[in-house]
């Protein structure tokens, strides 16, 4: 099992969400996070006081999926989240040790 | 047939009240007297309520939206307590110093406890409404007026610091600042015997010129938040002061409009010039940021509606809409750069522009309702033979400059050194500044246990 952790635009996230589904992937967690690369911040000014906000809105993405789906479910994320621009994000993919659905104690790719 | 018992009828009917023309006519007065005073009552009515409402929700939002999340409770509180502390006092002894007969500087207690504030008209402030009507109008400029020193203050003071400071604000500053330009025999009192005839139609000197200087001593002497200014304070939602700015606007009618204490003419050309201001300042300021900045931000076109209403408040009932145009756009781009460059080159740390709005557009409007005042507006001003007065200098009264500078010197002196004097009373008995722990972790958890946000639950 892989864990994919993707980190996106916040617009990005209903086309993922659709593309992900297209091909029979349904669970997942979201979280709203902020944090930057490469892409530089922006200045706001209140009565004068200027503030650079590096730190951007992006969204969080967590799923793990089986191994033979990896690649597939790659290929559906990058496509969905892609501008071309910089500050689209990036993603992670882990091994996974153990899954354990919690309400029967279904194991490993049972459980996903 | 209809028309012959008509014609019966009411013969009889003139037969059966046998008045005499001067008993008819006094009826005839009593009723007109009676229209002229519902219809001044309703209005009057109507601006207290519009100015209560400027305080809470107007400045308590204006003032919330530009503080950080952890201080939004603390600082709407500042403006919603006064609503109910200055109501307090002004019953006890509020309206008696600032608007009974006593000495040019402060009023004597004959209407301590509102003794004597019933029902018929006091004629030498308002003929045609109850003296409660009066009263109760009054009482809310005294009641936003403190309100507007909290910004300065925000995000750092003590609660109990700042309810024994506000009282002793108000018995020590603005009770003897009204008494001497509104109340009767009072020492800048145009209409009503004061030596040195000041204008200000509704409270430049009084409320803005007072609250926004002894808001600049407060910034002064408390000091810098912790942090300041280098760490991030953006306001924490310029929508809530969006609202504010727009709920003050409104509310203002009924403090410029209803200074006319009156349903009149003149509530007319105030509330004109009132409007006028706003939106003349709003752009002013825009523009400037647009120039200087390159972006018109809304927080800057709120701010400066803000300004102009400030700037007019003194002249509203005085000036031609044009004039009130070119005040509200001056004091648009003046208030623009007090609240960005002078704050930023001297340091200080006036959170919320309490002085760079108040202080400095008070200052402003004073001076230029000495220039622009004109009978043309406000025919009220009568010699002793009963001809009408020229006002400002448009009218060739260059000398009335002269009067105004004279009142809002004294309006800064007395700010000045009361408020210096009021915070370190403060500072001995209770201690001004909140704990810099207290201060870290916020105000609104520190002082009253709350948070205004939960996004959680």
């Amino acid at each position: 099992m892989k864990k994919i952790e993707a980190i996106i635009q916040p617009f990005k996230l209903d086309p993922v969400k659709e593309a992900l589904k297209a091909i029979g992937i349904d669970g997942m967690t979201i979280t709203e996070v902020r944090g930057h690369g490469r892409q530089k911040g922006h200045k706001e000014v209140y009565r004068g006081q200027e503030y650079n906000v590096d730190l951007l809105p992006k969204m969080k993405l967590e799923l793990v999926v089986a191994d033979a789906r990896l690649d597939e479910v790659l290929r559906a994320l990058t496509t969905a989240a892609r501008t071309g621009k910089i500050g689209d994000g990036k993603i992670f993919v882990y091994d996974v040790a153990e899954a354990i659905r919690i309400r029967n104690d279904d194991r490993g790719e049972a459980a996903l | 047939m209809r028309l012959l018992t008509l014609l019966v009828c009411s013969v009889a009917a003139m037969a059966q009240t046998p008045q005499s023309v001067d008993a008819r006519l006094a009826a005839l007065d009593t009723a007109v007297k009676s229209a002229q005073s519902a219809g001044d009552n309703a209005w009057m009515l109507t601006s207290a309520a519009l100015v209560l409402m400027m305080t809470g929700p107007g400045l308590a939002l204006f003032y919330g939206g530009l503080v950080r999340r952890k201080n939004v409770l603390g600082t709407m509180m500042h403006s919603f307590i006064l609503m109910a502390v200055i109501t307090a006092l002004w019953a006890i002894v509020g309206y008696s110093l600032a608007f009974a007969e006593g000495n040019p500087v402060i009023g004597d207690l004959r209407y301590a406890f509102l003794r004597g504030v019933g029902i018929a008209p006091n004629p030498d402030y308002a003929g045609t409404i109850p003296h409660q009507t009066y009263m109760v109008y009054q009482l809310m400029f005294a009641v936003i007026t403190p309100a507007l020193i909290s910004g300065a203050f925000a995000e750092r003071m003590k609660f109990s610091a700042m309810l024994l400071f506000t009282v002793l604000w108000a018995l020590l500053v603005y009770f003897p600042m009204a008494h001497m330009v509104w109340g009767k025999g009072g020492l800048l009192n145009a209409a009503l015997g004061g030596k040195i005839p000041c204008f200000d139609f509704a409270g430049g000197t009084v409320v803005h010129i007072t609250s926004g200087v002894s808001a600049l001593v407060c910034a002064l002497y408390l000091g810098k938040r912790v942090g300041y200014p280098h760490e991030q304070m953006k306001p924490h939602s310029v929508v809530l002061s969006v609202i504010g700015a727009c709920l003050l606007w409104v509310g203002w009618f009924g403090f410029n409009a209803g200074s006319a204490l009156a349903a009149s003419g003149l509530a007319t050309s105030a509330f004109v010039a009132t409007h006028f201001g706003a939106a003349a300042a709003a752009l002013g300021w825009m523009f400037a940021e647009w120039i200087r900045t390159g972006k018109p931000s809304v927080l800057g076109a709120v701010s400066g509606c803000v300004a102009g209403l400030v700037a007019i408040t003194p002249a509203s009932g005085f000036v031609q809409p044009f004039p009130a145009l070119l005040i509200g756009f001056l004091a648009g781009i003046v208030c623009y750069f007090m609240a960005t460059m002078v704050k930023h080159k001297f340091g200080y740390d006036d959170a919320l522009d309490a002085f760079g709005v108040h202080g400095a557009g008070g200052t402003l409007g004073a001076i230029l309702t000495g220039i622009f005042a004109t009978s043309a507006i406000n025919d009220g001003f009568k010699d002793s033979a009963g001809k009408v007065l020229a006002l400002g200098w448009v009218d060739g009264n260059a000398g009335q400059v002269l009067n105004q500078l004279i009142g809002t010197a004294i309006a800064w002196g007395l700010a000045i050194v009361g408020t210096l004097i009021i915070l370190k009373i403060c500072d001995a008995v209770i201690g001004v500044r909140a704990d810099r722990d207290d201060e870290i972790q916020g105000l609104d958890l520190s002082m009253h246990g709350e948070e205004g946000y939960f996004f959680e639950t």
